[in-house]
């Protein structure tokens, strides 16, 4: 099977017709917003933090049902993970959860989420996994 | 026509349907087969040579020269340089003509629909000198709001208008003509990004009034790697030059150098001869076809799309109706993300293109994130529009919520 079919599975769209923690927290410790230039993406992620813990998750924005779902997918995994776990979490860890092969494009789309998070919870400011590609 | 190109022949599980012709035109034989009889037989640096390949190549480049002006009505081959595609032949109007002749205080005037080649090298250019950038706006229907240029050039201090001759998003067929007369009465110099009317239309550089008109070779069944700047003589007479380096010059001492006659004067280093002989094929192919037909094809096809795509629910075109737009439709369905419908369409072979298209201005002006859009060259056909629409009607049981 090739095409639309195995990438927009049935946990892709579940998250993406049935988003889970959209919106935003009225009074957030930490929030931060991300796009992905090259298709408009635009991701707000807002946390709640306690005692070094994500209490609350919440994302806005517009974008593919491939970002809207791991952003949905990825909120569900932090609420109550301690933030040195949040930082932890890595590409590979997100796209095993999306359980789907993708290509360049699609690629960034699947991290914005991630990429929205560590900018957030660590200040980062580069698509994750990209410090370890393509040197010389 | 579709068997003489070669993409089309290809054996894949499903046949493709190509609704991207505004990002690029795919290639006939003819223009293969020139560029790899280039290669096989006289592949030879051009201008340099003494010997029989090296002649046959130069001969070869400047045919291809001699082709590409008399295919938009240049007063002589010394009008065209060839560059690396359209940006870089705005690049080099802003560079050689715009720092050699603009300062600060001076304002230039683009669109809210041009494409970011047609709009970056104008704000670099505007950063460096301290110059002002005005924008003839877009209505709602996707056309230029004309009526805003004539308070926009009122002050005297507008040096350059620059205008996309047909809109890769919206399909708009612009008034250049028109806006050339009122730039120019303001003393004003006119460039035309005609990246997607030389590829489909009849274009007549002097007819259009143009100072400057650039284009490209790949979107015009020509290979990538090399595109046009047309100029007016007397302008690149008096330009400096772009790049510097070998071919441009005429005599070089450590301590400076001569420039070469135009068009050579711009054509610095060993330039994509194999695509000046490719490009030399394209334009023979298009005069075969006749550009009034090939225009008039991609305007019945549009037609049709709009017509067939008017009957998705929920779909919303994008532009101008049919009878003012060449052969591009943009879209958005629902709130479905156009990445999705491309992914849904991909799946069935449909190839259209999702994202801002190089203009996120005119999607901000226009109130969308992003859009889809089909658009089309001579070897489209009906059944491709037919692929797309049914297509769309999966894409939105797919994503229905």
């Amino acid at each position: 099977m090739s095409g639309w079919d195995e990438l927009y599975r049935e946990n892709i769209l579940d998250h993406y017709k049935h988003p889970r923690n959209q919106g935003t927290l009225e009074h957030p410790d930490v929030s931060f917003e991300d796009a992905n230039p090259l298709c408009g993406d635009r991701l707000r992620m807002d946390f709640q933090i306690r005692d070094g813990r994500i209490i609350a998750v919440r994302f806005s924005g517009q974008g593919c049902s491939i970002s809207q779902a791991s952003a949905s997918m990825l909120s569900e995994k932090l609420e109550g993970m301690t933030l040195d776990d949040a930082k932890k979490i890595s590409r590979e860890d997100v796209l095993e959860m999306l359980g789907i092969e993708l290509g360049p494009v699609r690629l960034k789309c699947a991290l914005l989420a991630l990429k929205t998070l560590k900018g957030g919870v660590y200040g980062l400011h580069q698509w994750p996994g990209e410090e370890g590609e393509e040197k010389p | 026509m579709r068997a003489q190109f070669p993409i089309f022949r290809e054996p894949r599980e499903k046949p493709l349907i190509y609704l991207d012709s505004a990002a690029t035109s795919q290639k006939p034989d003819a223009v293969l087969d020139a560029m790899a009889d280039y290669y096989r037989r006289y592949n030879a640096n051009i201008h340099r040579g003494i010997y029989t390949i090296a002649e046959e190549a130069t001969a070869a480049y400047e045919d291809a020269r001699r082709r590409v002006a008399r295919f938009v009505g240049a007063a002589s081959p010394r009008e065209i340089v060839f560059t690396r595609n359209s940006t870089e032949a705005l690049n080099l109007v802003a560079h050689s003509w715009g720092r050699s002749r603009l300062e600060a205080g001076d304002a230039i005037v683009l669109t809210e629909m041009e494409h970011h080649s047609n709009l970056v090298p104008w704000q670099l250019l505007a950063d460096e000198r301290r110059i002002e950038l005005r924008f003839i706006p877009v209505t709602r229907d996707g056309e230029l709001a004309l009526d805003a240029l004539p308070a926009l050039l009122a002050d005297g201090r507008v040096k350059l208008v620059s205008v996309v001759h047909i809109s890769n998003v919206l399909g708009t067929v612009n008034p250049v003509a028109e806006i050339a007369r009122q730039a120019h009465a303001a003393g004003a110099v006119f460039v035309v990004d005609a990246s997607q009317s030389v590829p489909h239309c009849p274009v007549d550089v002097r007819a259009l009034g143009a100072d400057f008109v650039a284009f490209t070779s790949h979107k015009m069944l020509g290979p990538t790697g090399i595109g046009a700047l047309w100029a007016r003589r007397e302008w690149l007479e008096a330009m400096p030059p772009f790049l510097g380096g070998g071919e441009m010059i005429r005599e070089v001492k450590l301590t400076g150098s001569k420039w070469n006659d135009v068009p050579w004067k711009f054509e610095a280093g060993t330039m994509p001869i194999a695509e000046a002989v490719g490009l030399g094929a394209a334009v023979d192919y298009l005069e075969a076809l006749g550009m009034d037909a090939v225009f008039a094809h991609d305007r019945e096809l549009a037609a049709y799309a709009m017509a067939r795509l008017a009957d998705v629910p929920d779909l919303h075109l994008l532009g101008p109706p049919a009878e003012r737009r060449g052969g591009v439709v943009a879209f958005t369905l629902a709130d479905i993300h156009p990445h999705d419908v491309a992914t849904v369409l991909d799946g069935d072979g449909v190839a259209v293109r999702a994202g801002h298209h190089c203009a996120m201005p005119l999607h901000e002006s226009l109130g969308i994130p992003a859009s889809a859009r089909a658009s089309f060259h001579c070897y489209s056909l009906p059944e491709d529009v037919d692929a797309l629409v049914a297509g769309l009607h999966k894409a939105r049981k797919v994503f229905a919520r």
